[in-house]
C-alpha cells in the first residue's frame, strides 16, 4: 500500500488570506452567480408544475396532440430542464471555475509555510 | 386486461416459475458475493471500508448512485404507482429526479472537498464537534432506518409474488435471508463490495428496463398517444374508474389531500441532498470534478429510467389492467412483474423478478454501510474516544463499524418483519424518509456551507428540531392512526387500527416541518451567545471551494 500522500494543512491565518484575496472572490462569485440562481429557478418551475397539478387540473387534462395532455407534456418538460441544466451547470463549471480553483490550490500548496 | 396473467394469478397466487425465479436470484447473489470477497482483499484501512479508498472513477460511482437510489420503491412503486392512478405516479418520479439538481449544484463537490466519510464531517466542521457530530449522527440513524424498513418490508412482500412461499413466516424467512445476504455484503466487502453490487445491480436494472420498454412500445407500433390512450380506456372501465392520465386520481379528492400532495412534492426535492447514504457516495471518489461527474452520470440514468417507468407504468396499465394488478398478492407494488410476465412469460419474469431482489438487497447494503459508518465514525470515534488519535489507519474504528452493521441488520430484520405485518406501503415510507432527510439534515447542510454566522447551536436546534417536528408529526398522522376504514378491505390503511389519536391532517409533514427546520437554524444562530467560529469558515469555504486539503485516492 502506498502510503497516502501527506495533506496540505494551511494555518488559520493562511485559509483567511485565501479566503479575502480576490481571486477567491472572483471564484465565489463565479460559483454563486451561477449556482444559486439556477436553484432558484428549478425550485420555482417545478413548483409551478406540482402546484399546477394539484390545482389546475383542467388545465393540466386539456389535449395537446393526440391522448397527450398538457400536464405529461410539461411533465416531460421537467425531465427536459433537468437534463438541460445539469449539462448547462457541468459546462459552467469546467470552464469558468475549475481553472480558477484549480490556480489558486496551485498557489496554496506551493507555499506550505509561508 | 390478459386472460393469461388473470388465469396465473387466480391458479397459485403466484406468477411464473419460482424455481426459475430463485435460480436467477441465486446466480446473481453468487456473483456479487464473489466479487464482493475479492473487492475484500484491498480493504485495509478506514478510507478502504468507508469510501472504497475513494478510488471508484466518476461513471462507475454514478452508476452506484444510481443503483442506490432506484430502490425497490422506484422501481416497482412508481411503475405500480402509474399503472393504477396515472399522472399522480408520474408526480412521484419528477419530484425524484429534479431533486439531483439540489445535490449537483450546491452539494455534491462542496462536501466531497471539505468531509472524509460521513455527513456528519461537513455539518460538524466548523462547529463544536461533540453536539453537531452527535446530532447528525442521531439523524442519519433516524432517516436510514426507515429507508431500510421501506427496503425489507418491500422485500417480504414480493416473494409471494415472486418465490411462490406464502404465509407470515415465509416472508419473515425472506426477510432474514436479504438481511443476513447484506449484513455479509458490508461486513466482507465494505464500501468497495457495495459500490460493486451496486453497479452490477444498476447496469441489470437499466438493461431490463429497457427491454421491457421496447417491447411495451412496439405493441402501441411505437405511438405514444396509442398506448396512452389504450390505458385510459382500460382503467376507465375498472372497477374502480380512474381517469389515468389527468392529475388527482390518487390525491385530488378532498383540499386536504391536495395539500398533502404538494408536501409530498417538496419533500421529495429537498429530500436527496439530505440522504446520508447518497451522500456518502461522494467520498468514494478521487476528486471533487469526479463528484460532479458522478452526480451528471447519476442524473442521465435515473432520467432516462423513470422515463421507461413511464412507459412501463402505462404499459401495465394497458396490458395488464388496475384491477388484475390490486387483487394480485404484491398489489400496486407487482405492476411491474405483471407486465414481464404478460410480455415475455416466465423466462421474463423470472429476470424481473430477479432484478427486483437484487435492487433490495443492494440498496439495503448501502443503508447499512452508511448507518455504521456514522455510528463508528460519529459517535464512537469522534464523541466517545474524543477523536484521540491512537488509531491512525482507523482499524478500531473499523471493528465498531462491523459490529454495528451487525447489530443495524438485526435491528432491520426485526422492524421489517413487524412493518411487513403491518402491511405498510413501501413508496409512502421512502417518501417519509425524505421528508426526514429534508427535514433534519437539508438546512443544516445548506446553512454550514454558505451562511457565515451560523453557530453550533443553530445546528443543533435545526437538527434536532427538524427531525423531532418531522417525526413528531408522523406519529400524530393518518399513517399511524386515525385514517378512515376502507369499505373495500374493512380496515383503515394506518398503522394502528382501532384507535385514533391523530390531530395532523396531512400524511406528509415536509411542507410543515422543513419550513420549521430552516427557522429554528437562523432562530437558534441569532440567540446563540457564542460568535460563530471565522476561521473555521474561512478555512471551509476555502477547502470547499478549491479542493485544497482535500482527501486523496488511496491506491493498493
Amino acid at each position: 500500500m502506498t502510503e497516502q500522500a501527506e495533506r496540505q494543512t494551511l494555518t488559520p491565518e493562511q485559509y483567511l488570506e485565501a479566503q479575502n484575496s480576490p481571486e477567491f472572490a472572483e471564484l465565489r462569485r463565479r460559483f454563486r452567480r451561477f449556482a444559486f440562481p439556477l436553484t432558484v429557478v428549478f425550485l420555482a418551475w417545478y413548483l409551478l408544475y406540482v402546484l399546477l397539478s394539484t390545482y389546475a387540473s383542467d388545465f393540466m387534462s386539456r389535449e395537446l396532440f393526440g391522448n397527450v395532455n398538457i400536464g405529461i407534456a410539461l411533465g416531460l418538460l421537467q425531465f427536459v430542464s433537468t437534463f438541460v441544466i445539469t449539462m448547462l451547470y457541468a459546462r459552467h463549471a469546467n470552464k469558468n471555475t475549475d481553472p480558477i480553483a484549480d490556480k489558486i490550490r496551485d498557489e496554496l500548496e506551493g507555499r506550505p509555510d509561508v | 386486461m390478459s386472460e393469461r396473467t388473470l388465469q396465473a394469478v387466480d391458479d397459485a397466487a403466484t406468477v411464473g416459475e419460482p424455481i426459475l425465479n430463485i435460480a436467477i436470484f441465486l446466480a446473481f447473489v453468487v456473483v456479487t458475493l464473489y466479487i464482493t470477497f475479492r473487492a475484500s482483499r484491498n480493504n485495509r484501512t478506514a478510507a478502504d471500508y468507508y469510501a472504497a479508498g475513494r478510488t471508484i472513477t466518476g461513471s462507475q460511482n454514478g452508476l452506484a448512485i444510481a443503483g442506490d437510489y432506484l430502490s425497490a420503491a422506484s422501481f416497482l412503486g412508481i411503475a405500480g404507482a402509474i399503472a393504477v392512478y396515472g399522472y399522480d405516479g408520474f408526480l412521484f418520479s419528477i419530484g425524484f429526479l429534479v431533486a439531483w439538481l439540489v445535490a449537483l449544484l450546491l452539494v455534491a463537490e462542496l462536501l466531497r472537498n471539505t468531509g472524509k466519510y460521513t455527513m456528519a464531517d461537513v455539518l460538524a466542521f466548523r462547529m463544536r464537534q461533540g453536539p453537531v457530530r452527535t446530532a447528525a449522527a442521531v439523524s442519519t440513524l433516524v432517516v436510514s432506518l426507515f429507508y431500510l424498513l421501506a427496503q425489507m418490508a418491500g422485500a417480504g412482500g414480493l416473494v409471494s409474488l415472486l418465490l411462490g412461499v406464502s404465509g407470515s413466516g415465509a416472508e419473515a424467512a425472506v426477510v432474514i435471508v436479504v438481511g443476513g445476504l447484506m449484513i455479509v455484503y458490508v461486513l466482507v466487502g465494505g464500501m468497495r463490495g457495495t459500490t460493486w453490487v451496486q453497479i452490477i445491480k444498476a447496469s441489470l436494472l437499466m438493461v431490463g428496463a429497457l427491454i421491457m420498454t421496447v417491447w411495451v412500445l412496439a405493441r402501441f407500433g411505437f405511438n405514444l398517444s396509442s398506448l396512452f390512450g389504450s390505458a385510459a380506456d382500460v382503467s376507465a372501465s375498472a372497477a374502480t374508474p380512474r381517469d389515468v392520465l389527468a392529475p388527482g386520481a390518487q390525491y385530488g379528492a378532498t383540499a386536504t389531500s391536495q395539500l398533502d400532495f404538494v408536501s409530498l412534492g417538496l419533500a421529495l426535492v429537498l429530500g436527496t441532498a439530505g440522504l446520508p447514504h447518497v451522500l456518502m457516495r461522494f467520498y468514494t471518489v478521487p476528486t471533487a470534478k469526479d463528484a460532479r461527474k458522478s452526480v451528471v452520470w447519476a442524473i442521465w440514468l435515473i432520467g432516462v429510467f423513470y422515463l421507461f417507468s413511464l412507459i412501463l407504468g402505462y404499459g401495465a396499465g394497458a396490458l395488464v389492467g388496475a384491477d388484475t394488478i390490486l387483487a394480485s398478492p404484491g398489489a400496486v407494488n407487482s405492476a411491474a412483474p405483471l407486465l414481464a410476465f404478460e410480455l415475455g412469460g416466465t423466462a421474463l419474469l423470472g429476470v424481473i423478478s430477479a432484478v427486483a431482489f437484487a435492487t433490495i438487497l443492494a440498496v439495503v447494503a448501502g443503508l447499512t454501510i452508511t448507518a455504521s459508518a456514522s455510528f463508528a465514525h460519529d459517535i464512537y470515534a469522534s464523541v466517545i474516544k474524543k477523536g484521540v488519535k491512537t488509531d491512525s489507519s482507523g482499524v478500531n474504528e473499523v471493528k465498531v463499524a462491523r459490529i454495528t452493521a451487525c447489530v443495524i441488520g438485526g435491528i432491520a430484520i426485526v422492524l421489517g418483519i413487524l412493518a411487513l405485518q403491518a402491511g405498510l406501503n413501501i413508496a409512502f415510507l421512502v417518501a417519509l424518509a425524505f421528508a426526514i432527510a429534508a427535514s433534519a439534515n437539508l438546512p443544516t447542510i445548506l446553512y454550514t456551507l454558505f451562511w457565515k454566522n451560523f453557530t453550533t447551536q443553530g445546528a443543533v436546534w435545526s437538527i434536532y428540531g427538524g427531525l423531532i417536528v418531522c417525526v413528531g408529526l408522523i406519529i400524530f398522522s393518518p399513517v399511524v392512526s386515525g385514517a378512515p376504514v376502507n369499505p373495500a378491505t374493512g380496515l383503515s390503511p394506518s398503522l394502528f387500527q382501532d384507535v385514533d389519536f391523530h390531530f395532523f391532517p396531512l400524511n406528509n409533514p415536509g411542507i410543515v416541518s422543513i419550513p420549521v427546520s430552516f427557522f429554528l437554524g437562523w432562530l437558534g444562530t441569532k440567540l446563540s451567545k457564542e460568535r460563530p467560529n471565522v476561521e473555521k469558515y474561512g478555512e471551509l469555504e476555502v477547502r470547499s471551494l478549491t479542493g485544497i486539503g482535500a482527501e486523496k485516492a488511496i491506491y493498493h
